[in-house]
């Protein structure tokens, strides 16, 4: 912050001297448009290198990016729409857009984008496009996909007697059994650390029953598919294929991958960065991704990341959408990609360029075919959460699981009561 | 009558003195602590943010749910077990450390005092990334200590059982320098007169410290200890940076879940009932505390 002040007062000082020598020649002094863009964690630092070729083309716009630290994001933005100062445009988890949608913070972007030559919703993967549209109104164009498939040491599953990972839960499931035999007891197949709800939520999002029901008014936790999907993830545990810890007591997940400790980790696009600067060179040719297994056949995954909004407030929305545009062009997301190694939303972003080659990110192209977005209520994260600690209990203390999806069934209807009473009070009204 | 005068005078002096701090307590104090007791009474949330026409007056209905969480009651018995563990173990480690610090015996004093109270100006979160290390369960330095002593490893943030445990470890390292420095003050207060005559009575030096050292700290001792009750109750950013609330919740305190409930999920009507029960909570023990020492002392 304090490296960049001195730069902009010369450039605010440069600028008034122009505008200034514009006045003293009598040429009609043209007004700069100045936008309040937030973003997080590196996608803010990398897009400040984005953006002037956008200024050069828009001679009277200004972007200012301000940085939020991610784990501080949310509750900024939260508190900037409680205190009337939010942004122009931002760009947020696209798991928040149900969320800021509640607040009615969001402008609507259906008929921008119905109109717009350089954003067609056909070009993006089906599934996150739907995370940005609540009831049938657009709020956020996708900017990145953030999904999880799995990791794996290519070199162990071959001594194990694969070639690639399967397609199928069953013939995954044989695969760890496999692995883990060769590995001893001492090491285990996959790692799913117990704090994280997002592997769980994958199994479940792959069956046919959603996990909230009519009209996402009540926990569906319950259904034999989400109990299927517990089982086979308690299953793991279980027959020792996964250690039941958490990421704190990973340290170095990295590193414990090179060492054979896990063969298998369900993870982000990020993680193709760190593999590659965290693994020797000579194992660089040891590990692959794969795309998530089903329980009856190619599974889908979730469909996380970020999306661009336009904020109610902003009077400066025509100029925002240009910006939107412009980052959402394939070039300018080919240089995102080489810049920050995040996946674009739209197919023809992946047809050249770096990304087109990189083998590491061919199983998130397949993937990216299937995502399927988690139920659009605010209280999701809330309930994910839930969800994660029955998990805990029972994979740690074996709880029964129709016992333990009841009790969640319980919470989670709790959660959701305030949804139901507006909902109800909207259509007596 | 004009003594009287005199004394309304003074009195009107000694308001003016302190209203600027009165003024400011009340303020920033008192009418926010207000305001969240009158919030604990509605369902203030994310949908009440949006629009006013969303918060619904629920009288007791937050206290009401409050009791029937179960989660509230885990994070109320282990902010109990942090307290009850903590508060004892971390007073008898600032009072050892004061005792030597202070003692006659100690070379470099300044250096040692300052070395002891270095953990209480350290960031918790500095502390946390070493602690983890340390705690790490195949790595850590406290389990190779451990397994010189021949004592099977344990896994301090992976177990349900030991987490509270290594959290209380990290919180006395932490914060008995703080305690220390006031207990060294009061017994630097502790004439040496006394001390000579207990010795030329034959005194020894456990019955030095038990008849004269905690009898003349007592008032000290009662303030530290009221001030670490307190202060234990209030745990948080431990729990906030080591473990996050788990492993099975076994490290989310009474603080921590409201932190969790208002800014995490936005429930504030909620989280303010929580903050009203954690405040009587604390007040009715500090105020049992205070009762119980005046009762011993006047016996």
């Amino acid at each position: 912050m304090a490296k960049l002040t001195p730069t902009r007062a010369r450039c605010s000082a440069l600028f008034i001297a122009t505008s200034v020598l514009c006045c003293a020649c009598g040429s009609s002094t043209p007004r700069i448009e100045v936008l309040q863009f937030w973003a997080m964690g590196r996608e803010a630092e990398v897009v400040e290198k984005l953006l002037p070729d956008f200024e050069r083309a828009h001679p009277n716009l200004r972007v200012e990016v301000q940085q939020l630290p991610w784990a501080a994001a949310h509750q900024k933005l939260l508190t900037a729409f409680a205190g009337d100062s939010t942004p122009d445009l931002s760009m947020i988890g696209n798991s928040w857009i149900p969320e800021f949608v509640a607040l009615n913070a969001l402008k609507p972007l259906q008929a921008r984008a119905a109109v717009s030559k350089d954003i067609q919703a056909a070009d993006y993967f089906d599934g996150i496009w739907q995370t940005n549209r609540i009831d049938d109104t657009l709020y956020g164009i996708p900017w990145y996909v953030d999904t999880r498939l799995l990791f794996y040491r290519s070199d162990l599953l071959r001594a194990a007697g694969f070639d690639a990972p399967a397609a199928t839960w069953a013939g995954w499931l044989d695969q760890l059994l496999a692995t883990k035999r060769l590995v001893g007891p001492e090491r285990y197949a996959v790692v799913m650390p117990l704090n994280e709800f997002e592997p769980l939520q994958v199994l479940a999002l792959q069956m046919p029953e959603p996990m909230l029901r009519d009209r996402n008014q009540y926990g569906n936790f319950r259904s034999a598919s989400f109990r299927r999907a517990l089982s086979f993830y308690r299953n793991l545990f279980t027959r020792q294929l996964a250690p039941a810890i958490t990421e704190t007591q990973l340290s170095n997940v990295w590193n414990e991958m090179g060492k054979g400790t896990f063969s298998f980790y369900i993870s982000g696009p990020w993680n193709i960065a760190e593999f590659r600067k965290r693994l020797a060179a000579a194992q660089q040719s040891s590990w692959m991704t794969a795309p998530m297994p089903g329980p009856d056949g190619p599974g889908v995954s979730s469909a996380g990341g970020s999306s661009l909004v336009i904020f109610r407030r902003s009077a400066h929305e025509a100029s925002a959408w240009a910006l939107i545009e412009y980052l959402s062009s394939p070039a300018i997301q080919q240089q995102f990609y080489d810049l920050c190694g995040d996946l674009p939303p739209r197919r023809s972003s992946w047809q050249a360029g770096r990304i087109a080659n990189d083998p590491y990110t061919q199983a998130f192209r397949i993937q990216l075919e299937r995502l399927r977005s988690a139920p659009q209520v605010p209280e999701w994260e809330q309930i994910m959460q839930a969800m994660r600690l029955m998990a805990e209990r029972v994979v740690r203390n074996n709880e029964n699981i129709d016992v333990a999806t009841t009790a969640l069934d319980a919470e989670v209807d709790a959660m959701l009561a305030k949804r139901r009473w507006l909902l109800r009070r909207r259509e007596s009204t | 009558m004009s003594q009287s005068a005199g004394t309304a005078a003074a009195q009107r002096a000694g308001w003016l003195y302190s209203a600027p701090a009165l003024l400011l307590i009340g303020v920033f104090f008192l009418l926010p602590g207000l305001a969240a007791l009158a919030l604990s009474f509605t369902d203030f949330d994310l949908y009440a943010l949006a629009d006013l026409r969303n918060l619904r007056f629920v009288g007791l209905d937050n206290y009401h749910t409050l009791l029937r969480t179960r989660l509230f009651w885990q994070a109320l018995g282990n902010t109990t077990e942090f307290v009850a563990l903590g508060v004892p173990l971390s007073l008898l480690v600032s009072l050892g450390a004061a005792l030597l610090v202070d003692s006659k015996l100690a070379a470099c004093k300044g250096l040692l005092r300052t070395a002891l109270f270095a953990p209480v100006v350290t960031t918790v979160v500095a502390v946390a990334l070493i602690w983890r290390y340390l705690l790490h369960a195949r790595y850590g330095l406290i389990n190779e200590l451990l397994a010189l002593l021949h004592l099977p490893a344990v896994d301090w943030l992976g177990s349900p059982k030991w987490s509270m445990p290594a959290i209380v470890l990290l919180a006395i390292w932490k914060n008995f320098g703080y305690n220390m420095v006031i207990l060294i003050a009061a017994l630097q207060a502790v004439p040496d007169e006394l001390y000579e005559a207990a010795r030329l009575e034959g005194a020894g030096a456990w019955a030095r410290i038990w008849h004269i050292t905690l009898p003349l700290l007592a008032p000290t001792l009662t303030l530290v200890g009221i001030l670490t009750i307190s202060g234990y109750f209030q745990l948080f950013a431990e729990p906030y940076v080591m473990t996050q609330g788990g492993p099975l919740q076994s490290t989310v305190s009474v603080l921590y879940y409201m932190f969790e409930q208002g800014f995490t999920w936005w429930r504030l009507g909620y989280a303010a009932s929580v903050a009203v029960v954690l405040f009587a909570l604390i007040y009715s023990l500090t105020t049992l505390q205070l009762r119980l020492t005046r009762h011993l002392g006047s016996t």
